[in-house]
Parts: C-alpha cells; structure tokens; sequence
C-alpha cells in the first residue's frame, strides 16, 4: 500500500503576494485602492486646506439667509424675503417642471418621427429624416436661443391688445399669446368642485372598467362591444350633469389686458415664452434622437412578425401597436432612458433664455451673492445626480416590465 | 502650500495658494490679465480693429503701462455678471475693472478687495417714450430686464416691494443681451447702472425714442477689484488709479507729462508723483516713472473720462458726482506724500 504523503499546505511567505498566481491579482486590486483612496484624500484635504486660506471655509448656512431678488417664475410661493434655499426649491420645481414636460413631449416627437421615417411615402419619411438629422446636428443652445427669438419676434406685444380696435385679439377669447408668454384661462375651483372631480374620477374608473368588460366578453364570445362611443358618453355625461346640478362650482378667470398703465396680461395661467422655448427645443431636439432609437427598435423586430400579423388578418396599425411596437419596446427602452437623462440635465442651458431653473437660481444668482460656488456646485451635482438616478430606477422598472419574461 | 492642484473645484480655490505674489506672477507672465465687460459702450468694448477700448479698460492698460512698460501688455478676459467674481477669485484674471459695484458682502463675504471708486453710478430705468411713464413709481405691471448675478437685481426687488407695486422679472445674462430683448420688446423696461443706460441708449438707433427715468434708486460705486490677501497688488492698482486722479487735480496731461517730468518743477507733490523726487515707485514694488508711464498711456482721469464717455463722446455723460472735488465732485486722491 502506497500511502499518499499529506503534503502540508505550503507555508505562506510574503513573497507569494506578487510570486503567486492565488495572490497576485488581489494584491494588485488592494494596492490600486489604496492608491485611489490616496489620491482622493489627497484632492480633498487640498482643497479644504486651499479653501480655509483663501478664508472661505466650506459652510452652507448661506442657504438660509434672505436671498433678495424675485423670480418670474414660481410654482410655489416665493418672495425676495425668502431664504435662499427656497429660491433653490423654486429652481428645483423649475427644472423638474421642463424635465417632466420635456420627457413626455420628446417621447411623442420621437416614437411619431420614428414610425413615419420608415413609412413608404417618399416625402413623409424625407420630411422626418430632415427633421431628425437638423435637431440631431445642431447644438442644443442654438435651438433654444432660435425657438425664443421666434417666439419673440413672431407675436404681438401686450400693447396690441388694447383699445377698442386692437390690432392683436385673443384666441378664442381665451388665451392670449403675446412676446411675453402665452395667457391661459385658470381654473377658480368653487364651492362643491370637490364633488365634481370626484364624479370625475368615478366616470374615468367606470370607462376603465367598461373596457376590461367588454374586452373579456370579446375574448370569451368573439363579440365586440362598442368601446369609443360609450366611453366617451361615460366621461361627458355624469360630469356635465353634476356640473349643472351643483350650481356650476367651476369657473375660468380669463386673463385680459391692463387697460390703464402699462399694458400688460393679468389673471390666467402666464406660460413664459423663455419656459415655451425651452421645453420645445429640448423636446425637438431630444425627440430627433428617440425617433432613431424607436426606428431601430421596430428594424430589430424581424420582418417575418408583420407578414405573419398580416396573414392572421390584422390591418397595418394594429400590427404596429399589437405586434411591432411591444416587441421593439425591449430594444427602445434601454437607449431611451439615456434621452431622458441627457434632457434632464440639458435642461441646465435654460438661463440662455433666462429661465429660471435651479442652475440660475442656486447654481447662478445665490453663488454670485454670495461668493459660495463650491457649495453651491455640490448641491447642483447632488441635485442633478439624485433626479437621474430616480429617472433611471423608475424607468428601469419599466424595464423589466417590457422585457422578455423568461420562465 | 501645494503648488500642483487637480479638479474643478480645486480650481476654483487655486487662487489661494498664488495670492500673496500677483505682482511677480504678472511680471512673469508678461501680460495683465484682465477681466472686463462682455462689451458695453464707453466702459469696455473692442473697436473696429479689435482692440478694447473704454474708461475701464483704461484702467487695465495704466496698470499694464505700470507694472509691464507696455499698455498694451492685457489679455482682456469678457466676464458677465455672473462670472465675474468666480474668474477673479480663481486666478484666471489679475485685476478685475467691469462696472462692478462696492458693497459690504463683497469686499467681506466674497474675499474680494475694491481698491477704489472710478466711477459714482446709481441704478435707472431706460423705457421707450411710446410707454408713456414719466416716472419709476409709474412702472406697476411692468416687465423689466435685468442682468442677474448683479446688485441691481437686489435693489429692484427691493425698490418695487417698498413701494408696494408689481413687476415681473426677465433675467438676462448681458448688456448685449438686455439690449435685444428690450429692442425686441420682450421686456417695458431695461434696468441697470444710469452709466450702462446711457451707453445702451447711444447705441440705438433711434436714441430718442427712449428716456432714462429721473429715478436713481441706489448708489452704485464702481471700481476695480482684487482679490482679498495680497495687500502689495492692492496698494498698486490703488494707486495706480489715484495717480489718473491726482494728475488731472494738479494739471498733468497726457500732452504735458513727459515736459513736466524732464526736471524738478516747482510743486514737490507733481515732483513726487512724476518720479523727479524721492522713490515713491520703489514703495509699490515699481520704478520711479511708473506714473509717467500711466499718464503717457491713458491720460488723467478727466481724459480717460471725457475720451470714452464724457460729454463729448457718444454716450454723454456729464461728470456730476464724477468732477473732481474742486468741482463739487466725488472724485478725491489721498495726498501723494
């Protein structure tokens, strides 16, 4: 009988850490930390140092001294009374604003120009390759500054719309599109308008709830129910009734033009033209690079899908949005997460127009009246970093939604 | 201090470590560089061929012609309102000259040094005539452009809230930029340092069609600025610009001051100034003729004044709080003795 000899594990000596294959990577990877965390140490204690001799210690209770100047545009109450860091809020709700707006506008653009730069009409698909390759190949703050100047030279000044023979009159005698902004009519929510959204929500549950009925019976039976028609009665009638019934709670302040001083809209929604214009251009522009993503998108899904759509009998449209689309989503929703966040954080050039987002306002007036761009550009970061990883962890639950489920 | 520094916000702080040297680092470079306005008429805008001409520019040149030899040693830097501040803090610019105004927080909080005051301003309205408003208290509901990142941005605020009437802000980046949108119409009313009006306003086509309200609602002191802690680079550019000063109140001129710094004269101050007595260039860290090389480049201050925005030149200032204070103004130099 040969006995195996039990070989003692090989002693460890320091020498393997680099001589040793089982070592030398890790070794390697510790050694490229330490130098990395050196580094940033390093960059950090530099800076604290270089910031306490110029005198400006890193300190952010700037944030809740009085901050002094007005913004136009506020979707929370703000005065020049308030601390800066609600003039940074103000900012915040600002870009959120366009960012969402943006978002949703680009989508649009982009899935419409996407579908028809593949459509067999020659002039149709010229048109929408013109309009992808034009916002594609221009910078982004050009077609902010061009969409503003247009909107300011294209339309009427408030003066216009004065007098008894006003050279500019508003449309529909609702809204009023000046080179200020554009005046919509506001909502004045009345005694028992409660009661009245509720009937609203109720009607929009019971078209919800109409369309999975007769859905089902069309699977079960074959049977079609008509869908369009009585969803549309269900959503006018019951709130037109409860409007009348409960003394019309619900009234529009129309916005109307300073008859005396200097003229100017009061009342209403203001839409300023620098938010118009920015929110256009960015959703042009981002919308030029969602339609080539969505046209990959459909191109990946291979040919035999639709001739196999068109065998069982479905019209091209439906093929579209019953076979094509939810297919190409899987490859549309990755690339299109990264459109969102390059508009979000796009939306920054809006001070080019002066819109008042939380770059001009925290990340430019505050820093400047202040003297403290260090903090301030912290804050933008951080900002800027927690909204793109929202965007991406909720889209990326979309995700995983649209993706091929594997079992 | 460590002399390498990486990063962007390393950057911004990098200032630090050179401050107490400007003057040495300007010697070695060999160029002033020199922050200035994007461009507005009279203070700080390129010519026809491309060199900038102004009544702060002069200051970046006098000082150049100081410490350099050679007025035209600058690299003028643009800076809006905005980045005004941050170039200089930085170190991207030596010496800042940009219509900026002295207060409290920025001499303290923003670690900056105002070294003097070349020009006495104070915030106005420009509204076109067809507007019909005669007076600031008249501006209810009216849409205003205003440069942000500046002082007048505050005082409007503040000015509208005392007097309990309405506005509604455009904010814009420049002068440039106010002036399209206020030609434009996208704003009643244009707002900014009564000076920067009238250099807009002369750069229209029709500048009667448009008024500068009587209201001056703040005091505005500009002058150029340093950074905090380098107390010798201070003293210079003080003094460079109090020799403008000096020169115009005892007579020196652009024309005169190589005759009269040829020999002792009979005024010992002139011969103090000029260098024909005593060292006083050596006190700053300069020669004896750096005052005479000031002068041959820029003239006095009444020359620089009337030269890019006096009355005789296109925009038409009169020197009111600016005349010398044998004149009734504000403008004084401390003694050279």
């Amino acid at each position: 009988m040969t006995a195996i000899p039990d070989r003692a594990p090989p002693r460890f000596r320091a020498g393997d850490l680099l001589g040793d294959e089982r070592w030398r990577g890790l070794t390697i990877q510790a050694l490229a930390l330490a130098a990395l965390g050196l580094l940033g140490w390093f960059l950090i204690s530099n800076l604290v140092a270089n910031l306490a001799a110029l005198g400006k210690p890193i300190d952010f209770s700037f944030l809740w001294r009085r901050a002094g100047y007005d913004i136009n545009q506020r979707l929370i109450p703000y005065t020049s009374d308030d601390p800066h860091w609600r003039a940074a809020v103000v900012g915040m709700l600002n870009t959120l604003l366009v960012a969402v707006l943006g978002c949703i506008a680009a989508t649009i653009f982009g899935v419409i120009a996407g579908v028809l730069r593949l459509s067999r009409n020659w002039l149709v698909s010229l048109l929408m390759a013109a309009y992808v390759e034009g916002f594609r190949n221009v910078p982004l703050v050009l077609w902010i500054i061009v969409t503003f100047s247009v909107l300011v030279h294209a339309t009427p000044a408030p003066a216009a719309f004065r007098g008894e023979e006003a050279e500019a009159s508003m449309l529909f005698g609702l809204v009023a599109i000046t080179n200020r902004g554009t005046y919509l009519p506001r909502p004045v929510w009345g005694d028992g308008s409660a009661l009245l959204l509720l009937v609203v929500a109720l009607s929009v549950v019971a078209v919800w709830v109409w369309r999975r009925l007769a859905r089902r019976r069309q699977e079960e039976t074959g049977q079609p129910l008509p869908v369009l028609w009585v969803s549309l009665a269900i959503l006018l009638v019951p709130p037109a009734l409860a409007f009348l019934a409960l003394g019309r709670p619900l009234s529009f302040d129309v916005p109307a033009v300073r008859e005396t001083g200097i003229a100017n809209f009061q009342g209403g929604i203001a839409v300023l033209n620098s938010f118009m214009a920015l929110w256009l251009a960015l959703s042009l522009y981002t919308g030029a690079f969602i339609a080539e993503i969505v046209r990959a998108g459909i191109l990946s899904v291979s040919r035999g899908q639709t001739e196999a759509a068109y065998a069982l009998g479905l019209r091209p449209g439906r093929t579209m949005r019953l076979v094509i689309l939810p297919q190409a989503l899987r490859v549309i929703v990755p690339p299109l997460i990264s459109q969102f966040l390059n508009l979000t954080k796009n939306s920054s050039l809006a001070i080019a127009v002066g819109y008042m987002d939380i770059r001009a306002t925290l990340g430019g007036i505050t820093i400047n009246q202040t003297g403290r761009e260090f903090e301030g550009m912290l804050l933008l970061a951080g900002f800027y970093l927690t909204v793109s990883l929202v965007i991406s962890g909720l889209m990326n639950v979309y995700n995983r939604r649209v993706a091929i489920k594997e079992r | 201090m460590r002399a390498t520094m990486w990063g962007a916000a390393a950057l911004i702080v990098a200032a630090g470590a050179a401050s107490a040297q400007t003057l040495n680092d300007v010697r070695s470079r060999g160029v002033l560089n020199c922050g200035v306005n994007t461009g507005l008429t009279g203070f700080a805008e390129p010519d026809a061929q491309g060199v900038w001409q102004g009544f702060d520019v002069d200051i970046c040149r006098a000082v150049a012609a100081a410490v350099l030899n050679d007025p035209m040693a600058v690299n003028f830097v643009p800076t809006t309102g905005q980045t005004r501040f941050t170039a200089l803090s930085s170190g991207e610019i030596d010496l800042l000259a940009r219509n900026s105004t002295w207060t409290f927080s920025r001499d303290t909080e923003l670690r900056l040094d105002f070294v003097a005051v070349n020009y006495y301003d104070g915030q106005g309205f420009l509204v076109p005539r067809a507007l019909g408003v005669a007076s600031a208290q008249e501006l209810d509901g009216a849409t205003i452009c205003i440069q942000t990142g500046t002082t007048t941005e505050l005082n409007l605020a503040d000015f509208f809230r005392v007097n309990n009437i309405s506005y509604e802000p455009v904010p814009i980046a420049n002068d440039d930029e106010g002036q399209q949108q206020y030609l434009a119409g996208a704003c009643d009313v244009y707002t900014t340092d009564a000076s920067g009006l009238a250099s807009v306003r002369a750069t229209f086509e029709n500048p009667d069609d448009h008024v500068i309200l009587p209201e001056i609602i703040s005091k505005e002191p500009l002058g150029p600025v340093v950074r905090h802690g380098d107390n010798e680079w201070a003293d210079l550019v003080r003094w460079v610009f109090y020799a403008m000063v000096a020169a115009e109140e005892l007579g020196i001129t652009q024309d005169n001051v190589a005759e009269m710094a040829s020999a002792p004269g009979d005024n010992p101050e002139i011969n103090r100034l000029l260098g024909t007595e005593d060292e006083y260039g050596t006190m700053i860290g300069l020669d004896a003729q750096w005052a005479v090389r000031v002068i041959e480049a820029v003239g006095n201050y009444g020359e620089s004044f009337e030269r890019h925005i006096g009355e005789g030149s296109p925009i038409g200032l009169a020197r009111g709080l600016n005349a010398q204070w044998t004149d009734g103004g504000l403008i004084y130099a401390p003694p050279f003795r």
